[in-house]
C-alpha cells in the first residue's frame, strides 16, 4: 500500500493506494500519528483503494475518534467493493462518507 | 485441488492471498468476488497467525478447488491449533455507535456476509474452514 498525504492549511488529506488489510494497516496507523496533531480535518481519498478488511476499519474507527473533537474526517472516493464492507459493517452509519 | 503450507505468521498473508489470487486469475474471477476472497483470507489467515496456537509456532495450509459446473471456488484454511468454530461465534452489533463499537468479531462477520457459504469443521487435530464463493 502506498500512502499519500497532503497538508493545505489544516486540512490533511491522505491518499491510500493498494489493500488495506492486515499487513498494511499499521502503516497507516503510524502515519496518523506522526500527523493528526498538526490536522485540524482529515481527508481520506480511497479513490486508488483496492479492499479493506477490519484491520483496516479498526484504524479509521480510531482516526474517526480522535478527529470528531476537531474539524472530523471525511472519507472520499469508495470504490463498491469499500462500499459494501462499511454497509455490511454499519461503519456507512459512523463515518462521513461523500 | 492445489494447496499451499506455510507457517501461521501474518507476514505470510500476502504470500497466501498471492496463490489463491492465481488461481482465480487463471480462472477469470470476476475483479469483485477476487477482492471479496482477498478479504477472506486476510481475516481468516490473520486469526489462525493470531489465536490458533497461543503465541506458539505452527502451520496454517491454504487449499483451492473449483467446481466448474457452477463456477464455484472453494477454499480452505486448515490448522492444528486450539479447536475453533468462527461459525459459533456470535455476530457483532454493528448498530452500536462509534464509541460503543468492539472491532473484535467484525472480520469474521464480513466474511460470512461475503461469501456465498461457510463450513467448519474439527477433523484429525484440525480445524478445517472452507469458503465457498461464486466465481
Amino acid at each position: 500500500m502506498t500512502i499519500n498525504k497532503t497538508m493545505n492549511g489544516n486540512a490533511l488529506t491522505i491518499a491510500l493506494e493498494g489493500r488495506l488489510d492486515t499487513t498494511t494497516a499499521p502503516e497507516l496507523e503510524q502515519a496518523l500519528k506522526e500527523s493528526l496533531d498538526s490536522a485540524q480535518e482529515l481527508i481520506m481519498d480511497f479513490s486508488k483503494l483496492d479492499y479493506i478488511s477490519s484491520a483496516g476499519l479498526r484504524v479509521l474507527l480510531s482516526a474517526h475518534k480522535t478527529m470528531r473533537t476537531k474539524g472530523g474526517m471525511k472519507v472520499v472516493n469508495v470504490n463498491e467493493i469499500v462500499k459494501e464492507v462499511f454497509d455490511v459493517t454499519g461503519f456507512a452509519d459512523i463515518l462521513d462518507i461523500e | 485441488m492445489t494447496e499451499l503450507t506455510l507457517k501461521a505468521v501474518i507476514e505470510n498473508i500476502p504470500a497466501a492471498t498471492a496463490f489463491i489470487d492465481e488461481q482465480l486469475e487463471a480462472l477469470d474471477c470476476a475483479m469483485r468476488a477476487q477482492m471479496q476472497i482477498d478479504v477472506a483470507i486476510d481475516e481468516l489467515f490473520c486469526n489462525i497467525a493470531r489465536y490458533a496456537y497461543d503465541g506458539g509456532d505452527g502451520e496454517a495450509t491454504v487449499k483451492f478447488d473449483f467446481d466448474p459446473s457452477d463456477r464455484t471456488a472453494m477454499i480452505t484454511f486448515e490448522d492444528s491449533g486450539k479447536p475453533f468454530d468462527p461459525l459459533q461465534k456470535a455476530d457483532p452489533d454493528v448498530t452500536l455507535a462509534a464509541e460503543d463499537r468492539a472491532i473484535g468479531g467484525l472480520g469474521i462477520f464480513l466474511v460470512k456476509k461475503t461469501m456465498d457459504d461457510m463450513k467448519y469443521r474439527y477433523e484429525n487435530g484440525k480445524n478445517v474452514l472452507t469458503l465457498y464463493k461464486h466465481i
